[in-house]
């Protein structure tokens, strides 16, 4: 068992980070801090989860939004994706073994990995409107947000969904509302098996160690932590049977990375594009000091006279 | 009757000293400008998104989120005013065997020796480069816009082809951009050009100078115009 989150005292405090603790803002500079924030992270174990929706409800109802209510097409997922109103989701995936011959049921709770290496905030255009804290947490700051989508594009795990109704983008906060006041995640709290456990990076990584080692031992030789280097590490990571097929479980990416054609376009495109567009210019602006302008002279003038006069005349 | 394939409807020669040459009707004009100003605050609304060292653009239109949301809609304005200026310009924009002879002596038309140029018709190879340019990367532009119109056609197309559509037509706003560029400057360096799209008429100098083939198309036609008269008119 690990130790939960103690509740926090009942005065107020000062919050526990903010935007002195920036380390990485959309479209903007940002000098990092001297001193990085204690990383912490939120460890999912797959294989503790009884998918009872429990962290859903909690989002739900810490973050105040109001998901549809949807309609049952035969299968346990509800709402049946991520929605603006609906940061995380319990997907669920029967997959057959084919060593074992046994049905698994493998239920995944989905929302924001808060990546170290973010690909949302790496296609934001709009400064400020994703920020990624010293201590991991990726956040949308919606005041910021002009709901383009380039984040949806961005992110290597389809997570941030756009509002129909104010057009800003919304995903899972990791509850930075509650970690600023010493508070863990609601889904965390709200876990009934600790399948979600939350912590410093470091603490989740070596209780991950434990279960790990707990699950070889009943059989699940490729149990493992899915932490993925492609994107830095998360600070979301799971505890999966199956390590070594992340895809079984409702496809999550097996090496994920910002995807190469994000990279292009914000990067080489980026300066290269306003390269070409300032040389067009400059070479313009070049010819004419060089060449001056092209002027028509008085024998052109005459030439088109002579032209007209002549085949006018009958 | 002319079948000379790039003589307008409303091209036509007014002798005198100096002769001018009507080149453009008020309909192309307007055409014209409209096309032109979109075009403009594409470019700026554009790149506002594209750099962030442009974001602040976005306060020509009232905000980023207000910005987000115009920058399409003019995106279709352009679409079909261009359409416009296409079905008026094409066939003046074919290609002719004297634009091969014209290209190939770039050199003498950038550094103005227009008498060595052969004589070329309404466009010469250079704006019929940006004729062409322009037609092609508008359609791209406006194909892979509506990819990435997010709030209208986001359920059409997977998260893989959004990213692909962003990055061309990125690329193809540099280089319709960088077109213009060139559009913009010749207009200013050739002199005597911009009055066309202004008061809609050239000078007839102008006209011999870098036109003549034009030119001598419309005074046979107007000559022909005269002789070849029925009664009835």
């Amino acid at each position: 068992m690990f130790q939960p989150v103690p509740n926090p005292s009942t005065r107020p405090e000062p919050p526990k980070f903010g935007d002195q603790d920036l380390i990485r803002r959309s479209a903007s500079t940002v000098t990092p801090p001297a001193q990085r924030q204690t990383e912490v992270a939120k460890l999912i174990d797959v294989s503790k989860c009884i998918g009872c929706k429990a962290c859903q409800s909690a989002c739900i109802e810490w973050n105040d939004t109001h998901p549809e209510i949807g309609i049952n097409t035969g299968v346990y997922d509800n709402p049946h994706d991520l929605t603006p109103d609906m940061f995380t989701l319990m997907r669920f995936s029967e997959w057959e073994n084919p060593e074992t011959n046994n049905l698994e049921w493998l239920i995944r709770k989905d929302g924001c990995m808060h990546c170290e290496d973010p690909g949302c905030l790496k296609a934001c255009p709009a400064p400020g409107a994703i920020v990624q804290y010293s201590n991991g947490i990726v956040d949308f700051v919606h005041e910021n947000c002009i709901g383009c989508g380039y984040c949806i594009k961005g992110c290597p795990f389809n997570i941030p969904r756009i509002s129909k109704v104010d057009h800003t983008a919304y995903k899972c906060t990791l509850c930075s509302d509650r970690l600023a006041v010493g508070q863990g995640p609601a889904c965390a709290k709200a876990c009934p098996t600790q399948a979600i456990v939350f912590g410093t990076k470091e603490e989740m990584k070596q209780h991950a160690e434990g279960r790990i080692t707990d699950l070889k031992s009943r059989g699940f030789a490729n149990a493992g932590l899915y932490d993925p280097p492609g994107v830095g590490g998360t600070h979301v990571m799971y505890v999966l049977h199956h390590a070594d097929k992340p895809e079984i479980y409702a496809d999550l990416p097996n090496n994920p990375r910002i995807s190469p054609i994000v990279e292009a376009w914000k990067g080489v495109t980026k300066y290269a594009g306003l390269a070409v567009i300032g040389i067009a210019a400059a070479t313009g602006f070049m010819h004419y000091l060089v060449s001056g302008p092209n002027r028509v002279s008085e024998a052109d003038e005459e030439a088109a006279e002579k032209l007209t006069g002549e085949e006018r005349r009958p | 009757m002319s079948t000379d394939y790039d003589v307008g409807k409303g091209d036509k020669i007014h002798a005198g000293k100096p002769v001018t040459v009507d080149r453009y009707t008020p309909g192309a004009r307007v055409n014209h400008w409209i096309t032109a100003t979109s075009l403009v605050l594409l470019a700026l609304s554009g790149l506002a998104l594209f750099h962030p060292a442009l974001f602040f653009l976005t306060e020509l239109f009232g905000g980023g989120p207000l910005t987000r949301v115009i920058h399409p809609w003019i995106g279709v304005l352009l679409f079909f005013s261009f359409f416009g200026l296409f079905l008026r310009f094409w066939k003046a924009n074919l290609w002719k065997r004297e634009d091969g002879t014209w290209l190939a002596r770039i050199r003498d038309v950038l550094t103005g020796h227009d008498e060595r140029l052969p004589e070329v018709g309404k466009y010469n190879a250079g704006q019929k480069f940006v004729f062409w340019a322009m037609s092609v990367l508008i359609i791209v532009l406006i194909t892979t816009g509506i990819v990435i119109w997010d709030q209208y056609f986001f359920e059409f197309t997977t998260i893989g082809q959004k990213r692909w559509a962003v990055l061309v037509h990125s690329i193809a706003a540099i280089v319709i951009i960088s077109v213009w560029i060139i559009h913009v400057y010749a207009a200013i360096w050739v002199r005597g050009t911009i009055r066309a799209m202004t008061r809609g008429s050239v000078s007839g100098g102008w006209a011999w100078r870098h036109h003549r083939k034009w030119l001598r198309e419309l005074v046979a036609k107007s000559s022909k115009g005269k002789s070849g008269r029925t009664p009835a008119e």
